[in-house]
């Protein structure tokens, strides 16, 4: 089997692979970083998003073999070392963006690659940039409204809760 | 109120941290030494006779350990059902095997023909190719009507028919009702579909089985709503593992709508072949395998008929279903069309009289079985479906005829065998007018006609039994079992708390609101008290979490626990002050003497019974731990009014959601945040079921709709920022919070909503359309409007 190399939340991260081995396979079941989930197998729920080389890629869609030499960021790597959240998983908590949580690292690596691209993204631009990332729980409501809020725009007036 | 929130708070939850750092601990994360895979190879054709599964070539496959068949069942039990209806002629319905492998026969697309275990999913995957199947081919039976005429190919060969059972309710009401039909002054009849859905949690199922040699012990690992439920029914009706040899975890759950409270087949495999083959085995649905075999839900078909007087009150309902239960009965899967539909038919009205009649048809599909609301989406859909149509007939304001004919007094007992506590369906509504802008509609309507879009107005109201549910009653009713819930309160000597509960989370946030109740009640920080649920090992007999029974019927068990440690604690607080029982008060956190300035702290009091040197011993065991058990006197019943506004473009039939408001009534809140998110999400979900969601399947039992290719779900894009309100409170009377439960309101009170709103849309441009069936997809928009 061949060797693939990468570098994974900072770290350089090696493993032997089979050619049909997915990114996500790897990342969960050679590294055991579990924060990356599987929700699907026709690439369209976005509960694996993770970032490779900075931009958002569902990871359930990319072949290990593909990531050679790639720098894979996870949202195991979101918060500080010493576990303060990143803005918009704090945001996720301070809004009720999540309820049971199998989404919730896919839709945390979407925001940070919108707001990567869009610092004050519009309430359509929040919700079309979702278009891959499937919620079944929250209605979407406490979702959009925290990755506006993390995007430091008054959500005040977006229905109350 | 404790510093960091007791009732009522909006407490931030305390499980998002690791859900959002990717520490949340789901079933797919946990990985046994030693394990095996399994796949199942499923059956491609939806009903067919099984001459022979040759695994020979497939048995020499790298990785593979051992193949089993429906062979190696023999003698084992089938996946049990949970409920049992007797029909209208006071037959038990007919009930039929459901093995873990198929045998004989395979009965829909999916139905599990052979398991493959092997060192890899990947080699398990492969050797499953390499396996021969002859199967004969049978003609399926899909549409339920044509499943009941006289020579349709039936599913079960045993059984008389493909009828389940023909339930009449309330039977001995059928001719009063009929007459006041006769004598009606008006009557609106509609027969529309309840459109069959997935239930779709993101969280696909898993099963991981462990065995211990050594002790004989079994472990499944699962993604269930109800570990306790799973460990009863496969313990004692399949495997014949007795409790106590038997633990069931299923630890983070990634949601469940209901989909994760039946026991299925890969549960008993997996536990089965762990120790069949002495190594863990472990499973992991793959989301086009979860589209054919997690239990559907909803599939009604129904022609309902509402009478009215002269002037417009509802005299008489009268509903007959046809309710499709799939190939197989599922675990409650007989109650939903039943007992949770056709008590719920009096909706929010005075109506006297009402006959509700159900089929219950066996088809080569999935199994059919409770999703979010269960039975409750169904009865709200025609209710106020045929209410709308009735108001348009009689060319009333439909918000008039509804208060019209609202049940204003409470205790109430409805004409079909359930008694509302308490309600006020007039403030919900005056809520609902408030929040949803009534008066500024026709402003955006005719912005909207501006833009060339049709705009239109639905409202409705619901109200749904929850909290279930008391178990005398429910086995009066053909349940087999209890629906009480439980929890253990441990109180450590430093003061800490951990609350063992029945009840199970699976996205509710039940370890912050379960904090928050034990919190106010002793008067700490919420801080101190763990919420334990999900193992069997650490957590005393409970039902489970569904039917949004968590906090009214757990919360009640939890609840009853910690007064019982009170009672304990202000004893001991009582010996260490030297005062009388009677005397002692706890007030934040703090044991005092009535009219004295002695106090004591809960810390002092919980060391104390830890570290009994100064105690009343002779009267009073050491330790400080209690557990109850609370079995609810009633159901609770939740209710409110909702309002959808929606835009139709007349060119191309879409419908968007312009606006969505929802005035609900849930008694007392223990965290306004978790409710909201609550009522957010089941409407998220309605809206799926009014405008997107359909599981299809072809007239030779294909499903047409099986990935996320095919099956429309809601996006983030398909809805907007909803209005809720939960200021409306008519606390439950028989429980001790007031509560009264918000999990599947939503989904519930939303799918009319919308319907309404299209029908008012376009009947406000001219046409005459007065129903469509959902999911009301451009298409059939579309077609509709071409008359």
């Amino acid at each position: 089997m061949p060797e693939v190399k990468m570098t994974v939340n900072g770290k350089p991260a090696s493993g032997q692979i089979e050619g049909r081995t997915l990114l996500v396979e790897f990342l969960r079941e050679t590294l055991g970083l579990t924060g990356t989930h599987v929700g699907c197998d026709t690439s369209q729920c976005g509960a694996c998003v993770v970032h490779v080389d900075g931009k958002a890629v569902k990871s359930c869609t990319m072949f290990a073999a593909e990531a050679e030499g790639a720098e894979i960021t996870t949202i195991e790597a979101m918060a500080e070392p010493d576990g303060t959240l990143h803005p918009i998983q704090q945001a996720f908590q301070d809004h009720h963006g999540l309820q049971c949580g199998f989404c919730t690292p896919g839709m945390v690596m979407s925001a940070a690659a919108l707001l990567a691209e869009n610092s004050t993204p519009t309430e359509t631009e929040v919700r079309d940039y979702l278009e891959g990332n499937i919620c079944r729980c929250t209605g979407y409501h406490n979702i959009v409204k925290a990755i506006l809020a993390a995007s430091g725009q008054d959500v005040s007036r977006i229905a109350a809760e | 109120m404790p510093k960091d929130g007791g009732i009522g708070a909006a407490t931030p939850r305390r499980e998002d941290i690791r859900f959002l750092t990717g520490n949340g601990h789901y079933t797919d994360d946990i990985n046994l030494r030693g394990q095996a895979y399994v796949h199942f190879l499923r059956s491609d054709v939806a009903h067919g006779r099984l001459n022979k599964v040759d695994t020979s070539a497939a048995e020499g496959m790298p990785g593979v350990i051992r193949i089993f068949t429906g062979a190696d069942f023999e003698g084992i039990g089938g996946l049990p059902c949970g409920w049992q209806v007797t029909d209208r002629f006071g037959e038990v319905m007919q009930e039929p095997g459901h093995p873990v492998l198929a045998r004989g026969k395979v009965r829909h697309v999916g139905d599990p023909i052979a398991a493959v275990v092997a060192e890899t999913y990947a080699q398990a995957r492969d050797a499953a190719e390499a396996i021969v199947l002859d199967i004969e081919e049978l003609p399926a039976v899909v549409d339920m009507k044509k499943a009941l005429e006289d020579g349709a190919p039936k599913v079960h060969d045993d059984l008389k028919s493909n009828l389940c059972y023909d339930w009449g309710f309330v039977e001995e009401n059928k001719a009063a009702v009929n007459e006041a039909f006769e004598t009606a002054a008006h009557v609106t009849s509609l027969e529309l579909i309840n459109n069959r859905l997935i239930a779709n949690p993101m969280e696909p199922r898993v099963a991981v089985g462990d065995f211990n040699r050594s002790t004989g012990d079994h472990t499944l690992y699962t993604t269930s709503q109800n570990p306790h439920v799973i460990r009863l029914l496969m313990g004692a009706f399949v495997l014949g593992i007795p409790e106590h040899k038997l633990r069931v975890v299923a630890p983070d759950v990634g949601g469940g709508f209901g989909s994760k409270i039946f026991h299925y087949a890969e549960e008993a495999f997996c536990t089965f072949a762990a120790k069949a083959l002495n190594r863990p085995v472990k499973w992991t649905c793959s989301r086009s395998e979860a589209f054919m075999t997690d239990a559907h839900g909803r599939d009604h078909v129904t022609k309902i008929e509402l009478a009215l007087d002269a002037d417009n009150n509802f005299t008489a309902i009268r509903t007959d279903t046809h309710a499709n239960m799939g190939a197989y009965l599922s675990t409650f899967a007989p109650s939903v069309p039943t007992w949770l539909h056709g008590t719920l038919m009096a909706g929010n009205y005075r109506t006297p009289l009402i006959y509700v009649n159900v089929k219950a048809v066996f088809t080569n599909t999935v199994p059919v079985d409770a999703y979010r609301g269960a039975g409750r989406p169904e009865a709200t859909y025609q209710l106020e479906r045929v209410i709308d149509k009735a108001a348009r007939e009689l060319g009333v304001d439909p918000i008039a005829l509804r208060r019209q004919n609202f049940i204003t007094e409470f205790p109430y007992a409805t004409p079909v065998a359930v008694e509302y506590d308490t309600g006020d369906y007039h403030a919900t509504m005056d809520k609902l007018e408030e929040i949803a802008d009534f008066k500024g509609f026709e402003a955006r309507r005719t912005a909207s006609e501006a833009k060339g879009k049709l705009r239109g107005l639905g409202i409705n109201c619901y109200i749904e039994a929850c909290g279930i549910a008391p178990s005398n009653l429910v086995g009066q009713l053909g349940a087999r079992a209890g629906l009480y819930e439980s929890a253990t309160v441990r109180v450590n000597a430093t003061g800490g708390l951990v609350v063992m509960t029945g009840s199970h989370s699976h996205g509710q946030g039940h370890e912050t609101s379960f904090a928050q109740v034990v919190a106010e009640m002793i008067g700490i920080d919420a801080n101190m008290i763990e919420i334990v649920h999900g193992d069997t090992a650490n957590t005393p007999m409970g039902m489970g979490t569904y039917g949004s029974r968590s906090i009214a019927v757990g919360g009640s068990a939890m609840v009853r626990a910690t007064e019982k440690i009170i009672n304990k604690a202000k004893k001991i607080a009582a010996h260490l002050m030297e005062a009388s029982d009677a005397d002692i008060e706890l007030k934040d956190g703090k044991f005092s003497v009535a009219g004295t300035d002695k106090s004591v702290a809960w810390g002092d009091v919980t060391l104390a019974a830890y570290v009994p040197h100064n105690y009343p011993l002779a009267d009073l065991e050491p330790g400080l731990e209690e557990t109850a058990f609370y079995d609810p006197s009633n159901f609770t019943y939740p209710s409110g009014a909702y309002a959808c506004e929606v835009e139709v473009d007349p060119e191309t039939g879409k419908v968007t959601i312009e606006r969505f408001s929802a005035a609900d009534d849930f008694g007392n809140i223990i965290n306004p945040m978790i409710v909201s998110g609550q009522v957010h999400g089941g409407i998220g979900q309605g809206i799926g079921q009014a405008l997107l969601e359909a599981c299809v399947y072809d007239e030779n039992g294909q499903l047409q709709t099986g990935s996320y290719m095919d099956y429309a779900m809601p996006r983030a894009d398909d809805v907007p920022f909803y209005q809720v309100d939960h200021s409306s409170q008519t606390p439950c009377t028989h429980n001790p919070l007031g509560v009264k439960g918000c999990g599947e309101a939503g989904a519930i009170g939303s799918p009319p909503a919308v319907v309404n709103a299209v029908i008012d849309a376009l009947q406000r441009s001219g046409r005459t359309i007065t129903h469509i069936d959902m999911p009301l997809s451009p298409s059939r928009v579309w077609q509709a409007m071409q008359g």
